[in-house]
Formats: structure tokens, C-alpha cells, sequence
């Protein structure tokens, strides 16, 4: 998994719920818990920092788990 | 025919033909033959007498068409009226007294069976149709015994006197799979009124008058005619003059199996009609609730691939992709394949291997291949075909209404009012449905059609109106954001159906969204190219009309905004009060066969069957405790996922049951990439395909010819697949998936699908009352099936919404990444056409090809000018993915700036130049929107040549020892 196409996969989740009512960050982050494998969320996390990254990501992502 | 295995309560007077179609309307009572009849207002005295058992002789009169009364030989006499009215076109009164047969009747026909049989051969004991001709059961059935006319003009010899007959017109066998044979018509017009009536193609008429009246389509000969081969004449022809061409070669069936089609979505029922257990012919079933006896030419003709020489039927194995393959038990195989997903495992993990469960198997293969992955392998790495098709189906759906899954029937198209087809072409991708829905069309109902490409449906014969929204590809949910912006702010809701079946919050939310200038028609004409005006007019259509419909297809999934649009359309069936009633509905059409059944069956790697999320403990300890194992809480990898893992060398071993991700996933370089870096690849299917080049393994698939089992349709239809012949490679799919699990310790012992499929009844409520018992009996059966629904449940959320209160989400425009540039000036759209089937892998190993023999790129004459070319010239189709070439063919079908091609044949590799661009909420891959350029060229690409060059190295199979 490249850390450049989980962020652009992060970045798009953003970009849909940034339109939506509610705590934005934390849908993103529900979004990608939901939906993403542990391996990609902790590639993703472990990553981010390098990544440029829609700041509806940023602020979700002490919401983003790792395995279990 | 005898021995038939249909389903329960089906046989009796409804196998043979009433005469004519059942009519609906208050119960009349008369009396035929001394009997009292009561049937529905509006029924022929045909029909009735049927009813009664009584049978009318007749020739023109079928149950699947309008009465004609053309042939006079269905005469009876009624009490009360003048002569010898036809039975087939007179409508039963309170009261009447019928007599169908007396001496006055067998005599007048006899003398119009002795002038039909005076121009038509008496080859009987030679002819195709012996034993299956109608006009032969009526000479028998009026007592002719006696043709007293001498031969004079006619239209069965080749010769008149000295010279050729001028009324004899030959053998017309340029169809591949049926032949016309003018020498024995009739002239019943049964042939003309189905081309018509059921199939809506108006390819046939009636040339001449009197005697001269001759069947025609008009041109040269029926390849090169407007027809589509689905049939419908063929059934329809009381005579052999259109016959298939296998009766002819093979004889007349002598028993038939009612199965399931295995090509697309619709999911029709045939009678696959044999003669010891060679197929003689699929005839379209009747009482089949999905098509109404109809059939198109692929599931009617194109089964010819179940016997194509290309079939592998051994097991093979080989340790490298460059060794030549080694055919072997299946024993071996087996091992083989379990050893590489152990060694994969012990090495890199529970999760360094996966599974893909094919949406062309039955419900109970896929729910075992998922089964094999979350069970045995211990690992939720599960996905199916439908990521690529319908993922955004699924997500959408159950966050506006709570499930996933179309609201209605196809019979709900009857009470269409207004049809708005949304990203779909069903006239080619479904159509039987595409049939049903131009006979509503043709009763006056409207259509919107929202495409890039003029499609066919916009040009059906004898419609209302029709109006159509060109937009650019990638622009649909600012069309229908904008849509919903002339509802909400012209008024034009459903304001009680909101307040009573929608949260009503959420509404409020939604309708100040909708309402903001930026979203209206006008301010978004720029983005979209649908004139604003023609926009306004789409949705005052579609807010009227007492019942709306929206039927939609993979122009609306496979986009960066997929799931976005999916939700749009929720919205607008919501906005309009669409939904829980016939005639309305949000109607996701499924690309193939079992795509709604293998979501169903948990193929996602975040949903158990009944699309559970994993991380729910409830639904985790109902499957724990069947399975006797501990399940893993967290979601799995997706194909392209899978993909990208494979590529960082964290994924390794891969089971992959008939799917070719090779050619029909997106950015065939990525996945060939992915492919190559597993260890173990094991490919299940029919043929060698395409993905086969990367396997180490190869396990040799069954047909739906060769199993039991069921097919969910997009209708939510549990259809029965009943095997007809033994599976060829020796093992059902289902038993080669057994065979891997348990030569991984996995211990299953299922000797039916039966079983199986009571496994699924225990584990998912939805599927609770379903058993093969209830299918045969009912025909078929649509989930939810349980307590509170027991036979099933034709439209959905009747009383309110699966999740509760229906839910409004805002749907705001986010451009796709892939955009037009200096470089690549052209959007590509991809879909597919009539003959050729997905991948073709099936179709193209049938005679279909001689309608498409290649993929042809369309482009407008505006761009085709600008690059010189011509029509029928080569060109390079790139994008920043990859090249290919491939002919043009150019037409004003599509818009300037948009090209489109199908993705049918290998050699073309449209998904070369697709790229990874993906859904934001599921991963469905952005087929639809790739930004090219298109230049003249001299022929295949490199790559082309190269991939041709590798298919001959990674085919190979050693000599048998």
C-alpha cells in the first residue's frame, strides 16, 4: 500500500464529508474505520506526516484506530 | 415432451398456450361447451374456453401476443350472433353460450386448414419442425384429410413450368443461430407481432398483399436487418419457418430443466430443453417472473462456450508463471494450492491472503468462498466483482433507505409512468428489461434518459415523450443536485411523504442544501453541458408524473462520486414520495447474473452475509457459533487494495473464483503488477483467462449448465439454477471450493446446495424463510423472505424504510481528479453492447461475435475531422495510464470531447487507459471518466504486441506424459 494513495483516498472521504452536517472529523474518521483494513490504517497513520492532507484529515485522525 | 422438472404448482393447463394474454377485471360467467366458465372481464372466448381445458384450434392466436384474428380457424359459434366469430378477438359476456365444436365448425375448418396446407410443403417426416408444429397438431386436430387443390401458384416449389418460380424466395440462414424459410410461412404475422409486441425492434414486416404477403425485415437478409436476434420470432413461429438451427441439427428435446440465464442481471428463466444431456435449445419460461417469457441473444443462443474446445478440464499446476502448465489430479491441484496459502500465511501473516468470489457463481458458491476466507483462512480479505460494479449500490442505498438492494420488481415497470434512466443502456446491457420498458414507453409513458451517449431507448418506436440530458462525463450529480434544486424550490415534493417517511431534520438540512442558487440549473449548465432549460423540464416531468422510476446502471457507480450519486438519487425518490409502491422505485440495474447475490452472500471484506458489518458482535457470535471458529472484527482488503498490497509485498496468495481481474479491473499495468508479485495465484474458472497468466494454479470451472444452486437477480429475485448435464471437469464450483477448504483442515461436508443455502437461512434474516422447497413451489422467491414476509417481498419499504425513517444526505459536486488538459483533450466512457457479454469470455466463444468482432472507439465528427480521421482507421487511444489502438467509428451518438468504446475483447485492453481514480466511499474504480487523447495509427500498440507475444509463453501446457 503507498502512503501517497491511502492519503488521497483520505483526502477524498474529506472532501465528501466536509459538505455534511455533524462532527465532520469524526465521520471521516468513522468512515475509514469502518471500511479500511487495520494494515492500511496504521500504514496510513504511521505515513501521514508526509502526506499532504485535507485538513478535515488531519483533524480526524486521532479518531483513525489502529488493529483492535 | 415428458419428464419435466419445473416447479410445483406449475403444471396443468399454464404450460401450454392460452391463446391469448390474461386480462385483469371483474369475474364473468358463460357457459362453453355446456361448462360454466368464470374468468376476468376482458378475456377471449379462447382464453376462456382454455381455461375450461377446452382447446380451440388455432394458428395466430399465441398467449404472449394481442389477439389478431387473422387465420379464422379459432371460430366458434355463439348463441345470439351472427356467423362464426373468431375466438381469439371476441371478449366473453355475462351469459354467453359458446359451442366451439359442430359440424358447421369442423367443416369451415377443414376448408381453411386445406387452403393453408395448399402452399406449404409436405415434408413433414424431414422437416426441422416434425413433432413440434402447430400447423401439423391443426390439420390433425380438424380431420383434414384431403387437400383437393391441384398445385398452381405458389410459394413452396423452386420451379413454375418451365422456368424458376417468381414467388419462391429461398433459405435465408444468415442468422448463425436460427434460418427463415419463407417456403413454409404461413403468413400468421405471429413472427412480425413479437418482433413488435414483445421485443419493441419493429425490425419485421409484411411486404405485399392477398397471396403476395410475404415476411420481410426489409433488407438483404436478417444478419444485416435491424434485428436482434433474441428470439422472440423464432418462439413465436407455429411452423419451421424460423427454426433454431440446433433442432434442426439435433431433433426435437424430449424433456426440459426451467434454470436460470447466467449472463446478466435480469436474471430471465429458460427452459433448457434437451435430448439426453445434449442441449437442444434454451427457450425463454413463461412463468418466469423476470422476463415474461422473453429472452434476449445471449441467454437464448450464445451457450454454445459450455462446449467451446477453449473449456480446460483438468486441474493444472505449475510452480512458476513461466513454466509451461502441468495437468494434474485434482487431488494434487488441491494440495498444491492449500500448501500456497499455508506457506504464504506462516510466512507473512493470516492476512498476506485473500479471496474474490465471482458474482457469474450461485449464491451458495460465493457464500462458501467467503465462508472459505473468514472461516478457514482466518482473514476477512473477501471482495467480489461488484466492487468494480455496484459497491456504490450498496453503500448509498443502505445510508438513505438501510439496505442494499433495488425497491421493486420488473413487473413494477408496467405502472411506469415516468422512467428516468440514469447511466444505463438497457436495450444492450438488459434487454429483456430494455423490452419491458419500451412496451411501457410505447403505452405512453415518459422517459428522462441522463447519459453522455444517445442511447438506443431514446429512439424507441412509437414512444412518448423523450427527453434527454447529454451531460459530460463525471457531472452527474450536479445534474442531479440541480434536479432536486427545481423540486424543492418550485415546490414540486412530495411534502406528506417526506413528513410521514423521512427524518424530518434531515429534509430541512437537505432542502436549504438543495435550494442554494449554486446548485440550480443554471449555474451549473457550464459544468455539465445540460442546458438548463431541458434540466428544468426533466424534473417537473419526473415530479409529476403520478408514478416515477429511476433505473440506473454503471454510469452512475464507477465514478469518483459514485456513492455521492447513488445517495442523489435516494434523495430524489424520497423528495418525490417514489418509493414503496409498484411503479415507483430506486431500480439499480446489475451488471451480471449473481452481482446482487454475491453482496448478499458477504463477499465485502467489511459486511457479513446480509450486509452486517464485521465489527457488529451480534451478528459475529450467530457465525462464530456456526462456524465453530473465532471471526476477525476489523475489515478486510478490497481488490484494489489487495492489489497495492501485493505490489509492497504484503499480500502473497489469492483464490480467485470465476473473475478475470486482468482484463476487467482498471489500470491493467497496477494489477498485472499485483499479480505478478504473489506467490500463489489460483484462478477457478471455464477458460484460461486472462488473470490465468499470472496462476500457478488452475482449477477448471462448472457452467451454470453443470451445478444446482440459486442467482439473486437485480430484482432481488432467488432464482433456481438446476443442473442439467454432469459438470464436465468433474467437480461443481462449489465442491472444488469444498475440496481447497478441506485440504486446508476445514472438514465441510455438504453433498448439496441445499444445504448450503439452509446454512444461509439460519445465519441472515433476510434469507430466513428461503428453501429450495419455497423456490420450486413459488417459481421463484424476492428477500426479504421470513416470518413477516413469507413469500417474499416484491417491493420494498411498503410501510416505511428499512433503516426506519428515511435519511437525506447532502450531495455536493466534487470534480473528479481526472481532468481534460492539452494532453489528453478527450473524456473516455466505456460501456457495452448487445452481443458481447462483460469480458466476452463467455460470448466471445459463440457466434455473437459476428455482430462485434472488435471493440470500436466512437468519437464525434467535430474531433474526428481535427485528427484526420476516418472512419474504420486505427487509432492510439492514451491516457496517463497506459496506450492501446483500436479502430474508430465515427458518430454524432457522442458528444464533441467525449469518445467511448466497449471493453469486450481482450486484444483491445481498454482498461490499459483506464486509471486507478477510485469511488471515495467504496473503491469502485472510475471506468467511466478517463481523460485521452486519440491519434491515427498504424495498428496494435507495443504493448499490444508484447501481451499477445506473452499470452502464447503463459499458455502453454506440457504434453501429457
Amino acid at each position: 500500500m503507498t502512503p501517497d494513495k491511502l492519503a488521497r483516498m483520505a483526502n477524498q472521504i474529506a472532501r465528501f464529508f466536509e459538505s455534511q452536517p455533524g462532527d465532520q472529523a469524526q465521520a471521516v474518521a468513522d468512515h475509514i474505520n469502518a471500511n479500511w483494513a487495520p494494515a492500511m490504517r496504521e500504514e496510513f497513520i504511521a505515513h501521514h506526516a508526509a502526506q499532504e492532507l485535507h485538513p478535515l484529515v488531519n483533524a480526524a485522525l486521532p479518531a483513525i484506530r489502529g488493529r483492535g | 415432451m415428458k419428464d419435466l422438472i419445473i416447479p410445483d404448482g406449475i403444471h396443468g393447463p399454464k404450460l401450454s398456450d392460452m391463446g391469448t394474454p390474461a386480462k385483469s377485471g371483474a369475474p364473468v360467467t358463460l357457459v362453453i361447451d355446456g361448462m360454466d366458465v368464470t374468468v376476468p372481464e376482458g378475456t377471449s372466448v379462447m382464453r376462456a374456453a382454455a381455461e375450461a381445458g377446452i382447446t380451440v384450434p388455432k394458428l395466430c392466436a399465441t398467449d404472449m401476443l394481442e389477439a389478431y384474428g387473422s387465420c379464422r380457424l379459432c371460430m366458434v359459434e355463439i348463441e345470439g350472433m351472427r356467423g362464426t366469430p373468431a375466438s381469439c378477438t371476441t371478449p366473453v359476456r355475462e351469459g354467453m353460450v359458446v359451442k366451439t365444436q359442430t359440424e358447421q365448425l369442423a367443416r369451415l375448418r377443414r376448408g381453411v386448414m386445406e387452403l393453408y396446407i395448399s402452399d406449404h410443403p409436405l415434408d413433414c417426416l424431414t422437416c426441422a419442425a416434425n413433432g413440434d408444429c402447430e400447423l401439423q397438431d391443426m390439420a390433425g386436430a380438424v380431420g383434414l384429410r384431403d387437400v383437393r387443390y391441384t398445385p398452381g401458384d405458389n410459394h413452396v416449389e423452386t420451379r413454375a413450368g418451365d422456368g424458376a418460380n417468381p414467388r419462391y424466395i429461398p433459405r435465408d440462414d444468415s442468422n448463425p443461430y436460427f434460418f427463415y424459410d419463407p417456403s413454409k410461412c404461413i403468413v400468421c404475422m405471429r413472427c412480425v407481432r413479437a418482433c413488435e409486441e414483445v421485443q419493441g425492434t419493429f425490425a419485421l414486416t409484411v411486404e405485399g398483399r392477398g397471396f403476395d404477403a410475404r415476411i420481410s425485415t426489409g433488407t438483404e437478409d436478417f444478419l444485416n436487418s435491424d434485428c436482434v436476434s433474441c428470439g422472440a420470432c423464432v418462439q413465436a413461429c407455429p411452423t419451421a419457418t424460423l427454426q433454431e438451427k440446433t433442432v434442426e441439427e439435433i431433433g426435437t428435446p424430449e424433456r426440459l430443466i426451467v434454470t436460470t440465464c447466467a449472463y446478466c442481471g435480469v436474471g430471465c428463466s429458460f427452459e433448457a430443453q434437451m435430448r439426453g444431456d445434449q442441449l437442444v435449445r434454451m427457450v425463454p419460461w413463461k412463468d418466469g417472473k423476470a422476463n415474461r417469457g422473453h429472452s434476449c441473444v445471449k441467454g437464448r443462443f450464445a451457450w454454445g462456450y459450455a462446449n467451446h474446445s477453449d473449456r480446460i478440464l483438468s486441474p493444472m499446476i505449475r510452480e512458476s508463471i513461466t513454466d509451461p502448465w502441468r495437468e494434474v489430479s485434482w487431488e494434487e491441484a488441491l494440495d498444491f494450492a492449500a500448501e500456497g496459502i499455508k506457506a504464504a500465511q506462516a510466512k507473512h501473516g493470516k492476512d498476506s491472503v485473500g479471496v474474490i468470489t465471482s458474482s457469474r457463481c450461485t449464491n451458495e458458491e460465493t457464500f462458501l468462498v467467503q465462508k472459505l476466507a473468514r472461516a478457514v483462512m482466518g482473514t476477512n480479505n473477501t471482495d467480489t466483482c461488484a466492487r468494480v460494479c455496484h459497491s456504490p449500490t450498496g453503500y448509498g442505498l443502505k445510508q438513505t433507505f438501510g439496505t442494499s438492494a433495488g425497491t421493486q420488481d420488473f413487473d413494477s415497470v408496467e405502472q411506469v409512468d415516468c422512467a428516468v434512466v440514469i447511466g444505463a443502456n438497457p436495450t444492450d446491457g438488459h434487454p429483456v428489461f430494455g423490452s419491458r420498458l419500451r412496451k411501457r414507453l410505447r403505452q405512453g409513458a415518459k422517459l428522462i434518459v441522463i447519459d453522455p451517449r444517445r442511447i438506443d431507448l431514446l429512439e424507441t418506436p412509437h414512444m412518448g415523450e423523450g427527453i434527454h440530458l447529454p451531460l459530460r462525463p463525471g457531472t452527474n450529480v450536479a445534474v442531479l443536485t440541480a434536479l432536486a434544486h427545481v423540486i424543492v424550490t418550485e415546490k414540486l415534493y412530495d411534502e406528506a411523504f417526506i413528513r410521514e417517511r423521512c427524518d424530518w431534520e434531515e429534509w430541512s438540512d437537505y432542502a436549504e442544501f438543495a435550494a442554494d442558487l449554486a446548485h440550480s440549473p443554471e449555474a451549473v449548465e457550464a459544468l455539465t453541458g445540460v442546458p438548463a432549460e431541458t434540466l428544468r423540464q426533466a424534473a417537473r416531468t419526473y415530479a409529476a408524473a403520478p408514478n416515477g422510476a429511476i433505473y440506473y446502471g454503471l454510469g452512475v457507480t464507477e465514478h469518483s462520486q459514485g456513492s455521492t450519486t447513488v445517495i442523489a438519487i435516494a434523495n430524489l425518490a424520497m423528495i418525490t414520495g417514489n418509493i414503496g409502491r409498484p411503479g415507483v422505485g430506486v431500480n439499480p440495474l446489475r451488471g451480471q447474473n449473481n452481482v446482487q447475490g454475491s453482496c448478499d452472500m458477504g463477499s465485502f471484506p467489511h459486511e457479513l452475509p446480509g450486509y452486517r458489518h464485521v465489527s457488529d458482535a451480534a451478528t459475529r457470535a450467530i457465525f462464530e457459533a456456526e462456524w465453530h471458529t473465532t471471526l476477525d472484527p476489523e475489515p478486510g482488503l478490497r481488490i484494489p487494495n489487495m492489489l497495492d498490497a501485493a505490489v509492497a509485498g504484503d499480500f502473497k496468495a489469492i483464490y480467485i473464483q470465476g473473475e478475470d481481474i486482468l482484463q476487467s479491473d482498471p489500470d491493467t499495468h497496477h494489477v498485472a503488477a499485483g499479480l505478478a508479485a504473489m506467490d500463489c495465484v489460483i484462478v477457478h474458472d471455464l477458460f484460461l483467462n486472462e488473470t490465468a497468466r499470472y496462476a500457478h494454479v488452475f482449477l477448471p470451472g462448472s457452467t451454470f449448465l453443470e451445478k444446482d444452486g440459486t442467482f439473486t437477480n437485480a430484482e432481488r429475485r432467488i432464482n433456481r439454477v438446476r443442473r442439467v448435464m454432469a459438470p464436465k471437469a468433474g467437480l461443481a464450483d462449489w465442491e472444488a471450493t469444498q475440496a481447497l477448504a478441506n485440504a486446508l483442515g476445514a472438514g465441510w461436508s455438504y453433498t448439496h446446495p441445499s444445504q448450503i443455502m439452509a446454512e444461509i437461512a439460519r445465519t441472515t434474516p433476510s434469507f430466513a424463510g428461503v428453501t429450495y422447497e419455497l423456490i420450486d413451489h413459488m417459481g421463484s422467491v424476492q428477500w426479504p423472505c421470513n416470518e413477516a414476509h413469507p413469500q417474499g417481498s416484491p417491493v420494498m419499504h411498503e410501510d416505511g424504510f428499512v433503516r426506519g425513517k428515511g435519511r437525506f444526505i447532502r450531495t455536493a459536486y466534487v470534480a473528479t481528479d481526472e481532468r481534460t488538459g492539452p494532453h489528453f483533450p478527450l473524456l473516455l466512457t466505456t460501456g457495452r453492447i448487445l452481443s458481447q457479454y462483460n469480458v466476452g469470455a463467455q460470448t466471445r466463444r459463440t457466434e455473437n461475435s459476428v455482430w462485434h468482432d472488435q471493440d470500436l472507439l466512437e468519437i464525434h465528427p467535430h474531433d474526428a475531422e481535427q485528427r484526420g480521421i476516418n472512419e474504420g482507421d486505427w487509432v492510439r487511444l492514451a491516457s496517463r495510464s497506459g496506450e492501446t489502438s483500436l479502430r474508430a467509428t465515427i458518430t454524432d451518438r457522442v458528444a464533441p470531447g467525449v469518445v467511448y468504446t466497449t471493453f469486450h475483447h481482450p486484444d483491445t485492453q481498454a482498461n490499459v487507459v483506464t486509471t486507478d481514480n477510485s469511488d471515495w466511499a467504496t473503491n469502485c474504480p472510475e471506468y467511466k471518466v478517463t481523460a485521452v487523447q486519440v491519434a491515427l495509427s498504424n495498428g496494435p500498440s507495443d504493448w499490444q504486441e508484447l501481451y499477445e507475444a506473452q499470452t502464447k509463453l503463459t499458455r502453454r501446457v506440457e504434453a501429457a506424459e
